[in-house]
């Protein structure tokens, strides 16, 4: 069968030059998709579809690793960044990763972004034996070395983030009458197991009402009015952004003035707190683990000054409140590091050592002292997360950064 | 007005096509049957893997262009159709151990007995409120498929991974040709079905309605049993297309069966020619490569390329390729006799 025939050819052709090109430089190593001058990177992102927001956060990585190739590339080895758009759809993403490891032969996928995405490709690329590098998404699935050791997570995962809410809880306020409102998704089911873990013994007796909405419903004031009739004095609003900002706005209304805390994925200035009213939104608790790009207070901040460098000069006109400039910054950064740390030995077994052997590394978009940590069983690069306020016009950070390592089930 | 009168001057949603233009000529049909055989052997295994994904689509295609070229009902809910196909084969295979070929009968009989219940209470709509009642099953389902009731079944928004089948009998073929060729038989299987369908009694009773419901049942055609049938026949089909994208793409969640789908199966079937059953399988090539060109074209605005690449076709060729096809036809005719 002549693609029998051509893949032994091929095959044998690269052993010979491997064995030949052996002795001349001992130490270089190369798989699929790196080189002497080159190494491909692969990335799938929703530019179209419902998801099309994120599609910012590919733009920003492509352009993070053009500036890196202005200043001479990794190693001298210039970043060829292929992204593609999946358009939130697993199927098409099985199709463009695919295309991406078949056809243009990239030495890892990076950053892919959606749980149901990256669940459809996860066993692919574990068997193909390719990285699935720092994706992006909040599940807890992803930290998971033993069953999975070619894919490793970024950002802090939900269960992670919702520890953190608990254990602030069961110090300050020990004797909480917390509800929680939680949108009926593995997003809102993640936050919802975080607290129960987190709490341990206390939940039963500290969670007197768990509500769910849809992410469909147009509105949740029947349910905001339902939970004010239960009378607690803690609502936890795991809610994507339009329904953070109802809840708020509702409670308010209400006249109802419950501790309240949301998740890190609704804490955008633009988006929720001035929709619900800044005067509504006063003293709302949630949890951070970077650097807002609108928030003056990093004005003088040397990382967020070289962020705002990187776009006036790689993305003259991008909407800088926007967090997924943040976002695609920290994680291209991050990717940088752990090739530059490969060195000359661009294999894919090697890129995911070092992606698993990140000591302390701090990118300039996170909060200071939140450090990525990754080992050969921890593959949750950032689980630390600082508490922070609500005030006047923006967020306030307060206390100690706190840690929140979960492992997959 | 009464009613009949208002069916009898209403204008015939579909454009009546005759019987025999349905298909491809003989000598055409194993060109193209040829190509689909051999070509796998020259390419890499994405490209045979995206192959796969056209006749999947091309399948689904074809159902519904049994459904609305034939028997003239309009469909927004194939989605519906295919994603109940792939859970059933995913939940049969990862669930019940049951071989991935003996899941697809399984998830074409559930999906014929939905689509014919489905078509009952459906009897009493036609044209834009039809399409508007399966839209509902379409945006429905989704959420259906997230339901806590079914968690244990569904794996709720998590979905289910589908491990892939090796070739049998120890074939020397990699998983995705092996895939290929299975696919490949179904679907020429169910495509030379369909065409035997339709040229016959009840093909013929599909396309009577289709043309005049009235004329129909004053002949004799019993409207509403073919009407269903019609339904039922679509939905089967769809969902042995959903069981197959299901054992391809190896993974199923209710993200990948949105409104967005049943409208690309729509678009797929006007591209490809309403009625003209070979056309599935260039409409399913639209619906998956132009995105990627589109794609190609500007990042930021492939939606919009791809919205003039559509205006386009549809602009130049309002029939889809039954219509580039048919000028061929009469080209090669002219070329004979010179």
């Amino acid at each position: 069968m002549p693609f029998k025939l051509r893949t032994a050819v091929l095959s044998a052709a690269v052993i010979a030059f491997a064995a030949s090109s052996g002795s001349a430089f001992a130490q270089k190593k190369y798989d699929t998709g790196a080189s002497d001058t080159e190494i491909k990177i692969g990335n799938i992102i929703p530019y179209s579809g419902p998801a099309s927001a994120y599609g910012s956060i590919g733009k920003t990585e492509a352009a993070y690793f053009r500036m890196i190739n202005d200043r001479g590339g990794i190693n001298g080895r210039k970043v060829n960044f292929i992204s593609y758009d999946d358009a939130y759809s697993p199927p098409k993403a099985v199709e463009q990763v695919r295309k991406l490891v078949e056809s243009d032969e990239v030495l890892v996928v990076f950053n892919p972004l959606g749980t149901p995405s990256n669940t459809a490709i996860q066993k692919y690329l574990n068997s193909k034996k390719i990285p699935q590098l720092f994706v992006a998404t909040g599940a807890t699935k992803w930290n998971d070395a033993k069953n999975f050791p070619w894919t490793i997570g970024w950002q802090p995962s939900y269960q992670s983030e919702a520890h953190i809410y608990a254990k602030w809880l069961m110090k300050e306020k020990p004797d909480a009458k917390i509800a929680i409102l939680y949108q009926n998704d593995d997003f809102g089911k993640d936050y919802l197991k975080g607290t129960k873990d987190g709490l341990g013994a206390k939940a039963s007796s500290m969670i007197m009402l768990e509500e769910s909405y849809e992410i469909s419903e147009p509105t949740i004031d029947s349910h905001i009015v339902k939970i004010k009739a239960a009378n607690p004095d803690v609502l936890l609003i795991y809610a994507t952004p339009k329904f953070a900002a109802q809840t708020i706005k509702k409670t308010a209304e209400l006249g109802w003035k419950p501790l309240q805390i949301v998740t890190n994925v609704s804490i955008s200035v633009g988006s929720v707190m001035q929709p619900a009213g800044f005067e509504n939104a006063q003293g709302v608790l949630s949890a951070a683990y970077a650097k807002d790009g609108s928030d003056p207070q990093w004005n003088n901040d040397p990382g967020m000054k070289k962020w705002n460098e990187f776009l006036d000069k790689y993305m003259p006109g991008a909407d800088k409140t926007e967090s997924a400039l943040v976002y695609g910054y920290g994680a291209a950064q991050t990717l940088a590091k752990v090739i530059e740390m490969c060195g000359n030995d661009l294999t894919r077994a090697n890129v995911m050592k070092q992606a698993a052997s990140l000591k302390n590394f701090t990118p300039d978009t996170l909060l200071p002292g939140v450090k990525i940590n990754t080992s050969a069983t921890d593959f949750a690069p950032i689980s630390q997360l600082q508490m922070m306020r609500f005030k006047g016009q923006k967020w306030e950070l307060f206390g100690e950064i706190i840690s929140g390592d979960v492992l997959a089930d | 007005m009464s009613a009949a009168e208002e069916v009898v001057t209403e204008a015939p949603a579909v454009e009546a096509v005759p019987k025999r233009a349905m298909t491809l000529g003989y000598g055409t049909s194993l060109v193209v049957l040829a190509a689909l055989i051999l070509t796998p052997l020259f390419v890499k295994n994405f490209i045979i893997f995206q192959m796969t994904m056209v006749l999947i689509y091309g399948l689904a295609v074809l159902a519904l262009n049994i459904l609305t070229g034939g028997s003239g009902q309009f469909s927004l809910g194939q989605s519906a159709f295919y994603a109940v196909g792939a859970y059933t084969s995913a939940i049969l295979m990862e669930h019940a151990n049951i071989n991935y070929a003996l899941t697809l009968p399984v998830a074409g009989i559930i999906c014929f007995a939905f689509g014919f219940l489905f078509g009952q209470p459906a009897l009493r709509l036609s044209g834009v409120y039809l399409a508007l009642a399966t839209f509902a099953l379409a945006t429905a389902m989704p959420q259906l498929l997230k339901l806590g009731y079914f968690e244990h079944w569904t794996g709720g928004v998590q979905g289910l991974v589908v491990t892939k089948p090796d070739a049998p009998f120890g074939l020397p073929l990699s998983q995705d040709m092996w895939l290929y060729y299975f696919t490949l038989a179904i679907t020429i299987g169910i495509y030379i079905a369909s065409v035997n369908l339709l040229r016959s009694r009840s093909g013929r009773a599909f396309m009577a309605i289709r043309d005049n419901e009235i004329a129909a049942s004053a002949m004799g055609i019993d409207v509403s049993l073919y009407k269903t049938l019609a339904f039922g026949v679509s939905a089967g089909i769809t969902g042995v297309a959903g069981g197959l994208g299901a054992i391809a793409v190896q993974f199923v969640a209710p993200d990948g069966y949105t409104i967005t789908l049943a409208i690309s199966l729509f678009l797929g079937m006007v591209v490809g020619g309403v009625g003209w059953l070979p056309g599935s399988i260039v409409g399913s090539a639209f619906i998956i490569f132009v995105p990627n060109m589109a794609e190609s074209i500007s990042k930021g605005l492939s939606g919009a390329v791809f919205g003039v690449l559509l205006f386009l076709v549809i602009f130049l060729v309002p029939h889809g390729a039954r219509q580039v096809a048919l000028v061929a036809q009469q080209l090669a005719a002219k070329l004979k006799k010179n």
